[in-house]
């Protein structure tokens, strides 16, 4: 970037600099003698143009929308239209998550994001053993087409655009939200919006698997290539590092993971015979936003660059769009402490700021008492008015990414893509990500970060204010916290099991066969589903057909 | 001194486990015998780990809201096997107004989110020392 003599002299200066540095640091000497990233990045003390010696202006940054997409997906960015403000949301019955969805769309955000509860993502009815306690705790519950009639109901689906964190059952999600919109005169190929469908993931961090990872991997391509001709501007993945992150990665095991799980889903869609410009264009990405405000952010222009050239040099893709990284991000949930909860806001405020200066496509930000329970209405609305803060006050947004060129977040940019290529290379030495997942290997490496954090955090070498340092007495004043009716899972069973009396049971059961059928001959299993949903037929009852195709998974324990 | 054995546990569907699986290697790092169930174990399935591993305290690890429920039922199960005196603590997202409830079912001990891994240690040591010393040694 720099002419030869200019970096000639520069080199000279900054030896002198340092010189003369050293009698100063005898007497006064840094906080610590070195300083890092929980990545294991080094923080210099100063960066120079020295630091960026290597790099290319146009190779390595570019313009905005234009390869490696270093500075951004679109050439306007924010200028053009601000982020999507996207709240997750979801709890206890259809009726109650509708109004908290009205109220947030009443707030100005502009667009839904379904929470889902436990049983739901698992496959289980509501009435079934293994859902007793958890029927609408942590999500919505929906067991059939009904609940999302109810869910949507005075919402037009074709105007808004949803994502739903939905993973093994997504494609009952996918299929329950499409014929809604039918149902509402919606044209399924007018839909917006993003099913997480992340299965890899699940098995490393968030634990919602229920088949083996082969017959997975199949539904998400069934799903890529169901899309990719009738509903082209759904995203039909999020894969997901922040759940990796959450679980104790570091930034750059977050990108690696990511990464080396899109890798698989690509090439297992490859081989399924489909083309990557097509189905390329449909992939998004999730990240979390955590502390370290400049190491995030150098994370997500990284994170940019490496699958640009992912796809393009690894899978040879030429569509510019299928190049593009988009990426939803969330504040980190695992920062929140349930000390003090008020300064929870503050953190939210600087990661969400870290993701907006990343160039995030759209945002959730925690709210301050989530480590004490679920989120109360107040809460939500001071998370959406930090966004809203950070989009209309603080002008950060009128510029494409501001902070491109800064010496210290360009190196920082540079040294976390390298560190991700050389997991990277780890993984595929080891065979791949599915392979390394079935051996342990990844669920080793996240569980060994989240331990030594914790003993850092023990130490006092990573200071947590309010719990580990500053602390006060007075602890644990939330007395607001969301409570989720326990009648819920009374009114839900009741609602199933009259529905499974009221229903065409020979439509039913027919639909069912049939999926059962199109599993076990290796079509595509989407249309089928449709036909399923259509007839009221519950996602436990579909759930259990596809378990007995293609079983169930058992984790090896590692610890 | 014979090392004690402790089972920790993730009851219900919820897939939470950096906390349960942190918690398990301190223990070990102390010097306890630990055995992690893995996710989605049912109360009776804990129960029968229990037994079979001869366990001296339980710890269930839960973030999805469901504690009340599942630790009563946890607590009820160690009652009819005979070994309600195996102690249980409890960890993750517990409001606080739910703790009184949880001791009140039989609970020994609940730790909420930033509590030191010394603490759950040091807990879990005087608490097996209480034991010992109750029952004359081992």
């Amino acid at each position: 970037m720099y002419d030869k003599e200019f970096l000639r002299n520069l080199s000279e200066k900054a030896k002198t600099w340092e010189e003369q540095l050293q009698a100063e640091l005898r007497k006064f000497p840094e906080r610590s003698e070195k300083f890092s990233t929980r990545s294991g990045i080094e923080i210099k003390r100063v960066y120079t143009p020295l630091d960026l010696e290597v790099m290319d202006y146009l190779k390595d940054l570019g313009m905005p929308g234009e390869y490696p997409f270093t500075r951004g997906v679109q050439r306007t960015m924010y200028r053009g239209r601000f982020w999507t403000m996207r709240q997750y949301a979801g709890f206890g019955t259809a009726e109650e998550t509708n109004n908290r969805f009205k109220y947030l769309l009443q707030q100005g955000q502009t667009g839904l994001s379904v929470a889902f509860d436990l049983p739901t993502q698992m496959g289980y009815d509501s009435d079934h053993p293994l859902a007793q306690g958890e029927v609408g705790r942590v999500g919505v519950a929906v067991d059939s087409l009904r609940d999302l009639e109810i869910l949507f109901d005075g919402i037009p689906l074709k105007d808004v655009s949803t994502s739903m964190t939905i993973n093994s059952t997504a494609v009952i999600l996918l299929a329950m939200y499409a014929v809604t919109a039918q149902k509402q005169g919606a044209e399924i190929s007018e839909l917006r919006g993003t099913i997480q469908n992340d299965v890899l993931k699940e098995y490393i961090a968030r634990g919602t698997y229920i088949f083996p990872p082969q017959p997975s991997m199949r539904i998400i391509t069934d799903i890529f290539e169901f899309c990719s001709k009738n509903m082209p501007k759904w995203n039909t993945i999020s894969i997901s590092g922040y759940h990796i992150r959450e679980a104790g990665a570091d930034a750059v095991q977050e990108l690696a993971f990511t990464f080396c799980d899109g890798i698989a889903y690509v090439e297992a869609a490859i081989k399924s015979g489909l083309d990557p410009n097509v189905f390329g264009k449909q992939l998004s990405f999730f990240f979390a936003a955590h502390n370290n405000f400049l190491e995030e952010i150098a994370k997500f222009r990284a994170a940019r660059r490496i699958w640009a050239k992912i796809m393009k040099e690894r899978f040879k893709v030429t569509n510019p769009e299928a190049l593009k990284l988009r990426f939803h991000t969330q504040t980190g949930g695992s920062t929140l402490t349930a000390q003090q909860p008020l300064n929870n806001i503050v953190r939210v405020a600087l990661q969400a700021l870290s993701a907006v200066l990343g160039g995030t496509q759209s945002l959730h930000t925690n709210s301050f008492d989530e480590a004490l329970g679920l989120p109360t209405e107040e809460s939500v609305q001071v998370a959406l008015r930090t966004q809203q803060i950070i989009a209309y006050e603080s002008g950060v947004a009128d510029t494409v990414d501001p902070l491109a060129g800064s010496f210290a977040i360009e190196s920082l940019t540079n040294e976390i893509e390298q560190k991700v290529w050389e997991y990277i290379e780890k993984i595929d030495s080891l065979g791949g990500m599915v392979r390394a997942i079935e051996t342990g290997y990844v669920q080793k490496e996240i569980h060994n970060s989240a331990y030594e954090q914790q003993v850092a955090v023990e130490k006092k070498e990573q200071i947590v204010v309010g719990v580990n340092a500053f602390q006060t007495k007075q602890e644990h004043q939330m007395k607001n916290i969301l409570k989720v009716d326990p009648s819920v899972e009374e009114r839900q069973i009741t609602t199933v099991r009259k529905l499974k009396v009221e229903r065409d049971n020979n439509a039913v059961r027919g639909t069912l066969k049939d999926l059962k059928e199109a599993a076990k001959d290796g079509k595509n299993i989407v249309p089928y589903v449709f036909d399923a949903v259509r007839a009221y037929a519950t996602l436990g009852e579909i759930s259990d057909t596809l378990r007995e195709v293609f079983g169930e998974y058992t984790e090896s324990m590692i610890l | 001194m014979r090392i004690f054995r402790i089972l920790i546990a993730k009851p219900g569907l919820d897939g939470h486990d950096r906390g349960a699986k942190v918690v398990a290697h301190a223990l070990r790092d102390a010097g306890f015998e630990v055995i992690y169930t893995g996710l989605r174990q049912t109360p009776e399935q804990i129960v029968r780990t229990a037994v079979q591993e001869d366990v001296d305290l339980i710890g269930l690890s839960i973030l999805s809201g469901a504690h009340l429920q599942l630790s009563k039922k946890v607590i009820e199960l160690l009652k009819k096997e005979g070994i309600e005196d195996v102690p249980v603590f409890v960890g993750g997202i517990i409001p606080q107004d739910d703790v009184p409830q949880l001791l009140q079912v039989g609970v020994k001990k609940v730790f909420g989110p930033g509590t030191p891994l010394s603490e759950i240690v040091q807990e879990v040591k005087s608490i097996l020392q209480e034991g010992v010393t109750k029952t004359g040694g081992a």
